[in-house]
């Protein structure tokens, strides 16, 4: 099972509540029953352990243990109540299924008779009711996912026009490393969602994480990162109203940058981003002048485009 | 090899995402330049880098590395392990420098 599914398994043990995974049917024999009774319930029925119920009262638990100590002493027709446990821990219709697990590995008993909130018995518990419920509970929650995202990959079928696009705009703030990032993984994580195949999601990410990067590191005030997303390819555009750069040509070269120090030595600033983004993209174009703003635009092709073949599909230039 | 196994062979101390270190780790990368990292690490790699601020999380998580090691014993602030445990990625820290982490996991097979 991969982790992010065990997770959930550990979140759900959380969430499920003991009413919604136990048993209800409630079998039981009275303290005057015999062993040799007992026994055959146990193989009628095939469970390990029976209620032993005074009319409405519980009175003690009765396993397969309790049976093998009778059988050994040859005493099959002792009445139950010789061999029951009494020594009865109960747990709560209301309590979270993680509860059980804790009260399964501290107690020591193979199930637990579940109350209702008056006190009264409502179901039973056993290990295998968790592990069931759980189960299920994740087969829900994956049909649900499944659902979400066949809906949101479907989007560009169900809507009729010449040519249909998602535009998502996010806006960087200059400066702000706290938040550096933070455009470029929700473009990642819509792209994931919408069915993009990973490994042009991971060249967005390369492009749009350098374009958002320049804009936090080099703009004046700010700027804001826009995917064009279309079924046959991806757009970015960065965008930001100064300083410009004074020499593009200079700017592309590896290594070239104006950073300041401090930001150098965060590892930022080395003269690799318009570098990177060349070289990940299928186009790239810069329009920049000193003053004035500067405007990155790279593409992403999802499908071959027509009359060019491809001859690295692996998509590393 | 699985991160949990590496961990325990290079004895890393787990900052952040201690839940997520049941993965198979693919490779590794060493680079302090984030651009780098960004551009060479592949998923599933560890970062073996100084760096150890913010964004650090940021390129873990857009390249869905499986883990960072920051080298030297490089001070981790609180606001990078939270991030990190937010988005689960991998924080890891050891006092060995780069060269020697990258040594050790190639002589273990991560190659």
């Amino acid at each position: 099972m991969p982790s992010h599914q065990v997770f959930k398994a550990q979140e759900l043990v959380y969430e499920l509540k003991i009413g919604d995974i136990m048993t209800r049917r409630l079998i039981s024999v009275t303290p005057e029953a015999t062993m040799r009774e007992v026994k055959q319930v146990l193989r009628d029925q095939r469970i390990s352990g029976l209620l032993v119920m005074r009319g409405e009262q519980l009175v003690g638990i009765v396993s397969i243990e309790d049976l093998i100590r009778s059988l050994e002493n040859d005493d099959l027709d002792a009445p139950a109540s010789r061999y029951m446990s009494t020594m009865i821990h109960t747990i709560g219709e209301q309590e979270s299924a993680v509860r059980a697990v804790k009260a399964f590995a501290q107690a020591a008993v193979g199930r637990l008779p579940v109350m209702d909130e008056g006190g009264r018995l409502v179901g039973i518990l056993t290990p295998g009711d968790i592990t069931r419920g759980v189960l299920k509970a994740l087969e829900r929650a994956y049909y649900e996912e499944e659902i979400r995202r066949y809906r949101v990959r479907h989007v560009f079928e169900d809507i009729s026009s010449d040519r249909t696009s998602l535009i998502l705009r996010y806006d960087v703030a200059v400066r702000d490393f706290n938040r550096a990032g933070r455009a470029s993984s929700q473009l990642k994580q819509t792209l994931v969602r919408l069915g993009v195949d990973p490994r042009a999601v991971r060249r967005v990410a390369v492009v749009s994480y350098e374009a958002e990067m320049n804009i936090v590191i080099h703009s004046s005030s700010g700027g804001y990162l826009v995917a064009e997303i279309t079924p046959e390819l991806i757009a970015i555009l960065a965008h930001d109203s100064g300083p410009g750069i004074d020499d593009v040509r200079a700017a592309m070269e590896p290594g070239w940058s104006t950073a300041p120090d401090w930001i150098r030595e965060m590892g930022f600033g080395a003269g690799m981003g318009l570098v990177n983004i060349k070289a990940t993209a299928d186009e790239m174009y810069l329009d920049s002048w000193p003053r004035q703003g500067t405007k990155l635009e790279a593409v992403i092709y999802l499908k071959p485009k027509e009359g060019t073949t491809v001859d690295d599909p692996e998509g590393n230039h | 090899m699985i991160l949990k196994a590496i961990i325990e062979a290079l004895e890393l101390r787990v900052v952040a995402g201690a839940k997520h270190t049941d993965v198979e780790v693919t490779g590794g990368y060493t680079a302090d330049l984030l651009s780098c990292a960004m551009a060479g690490a592949a998923a599933g790699n560890l970062w073996i880098t100084l760096q150890s601020h913010l964004n650090v999380v940021a390129v873990a998580s857009l390249n869905e590395l499986a883990g960072v090691i920051v080298t030297e014993g490089r001070p981790i602030a609180a606001e990078t392990a939270d991030k990190a445990e937010e988005e689960g990625v991998v924080l890891l820290q050891t006092r060995l420098t780069s060269y020697e982490v990258a040594g050790r996991l190639w002589a273990l097979g991560v190659q």
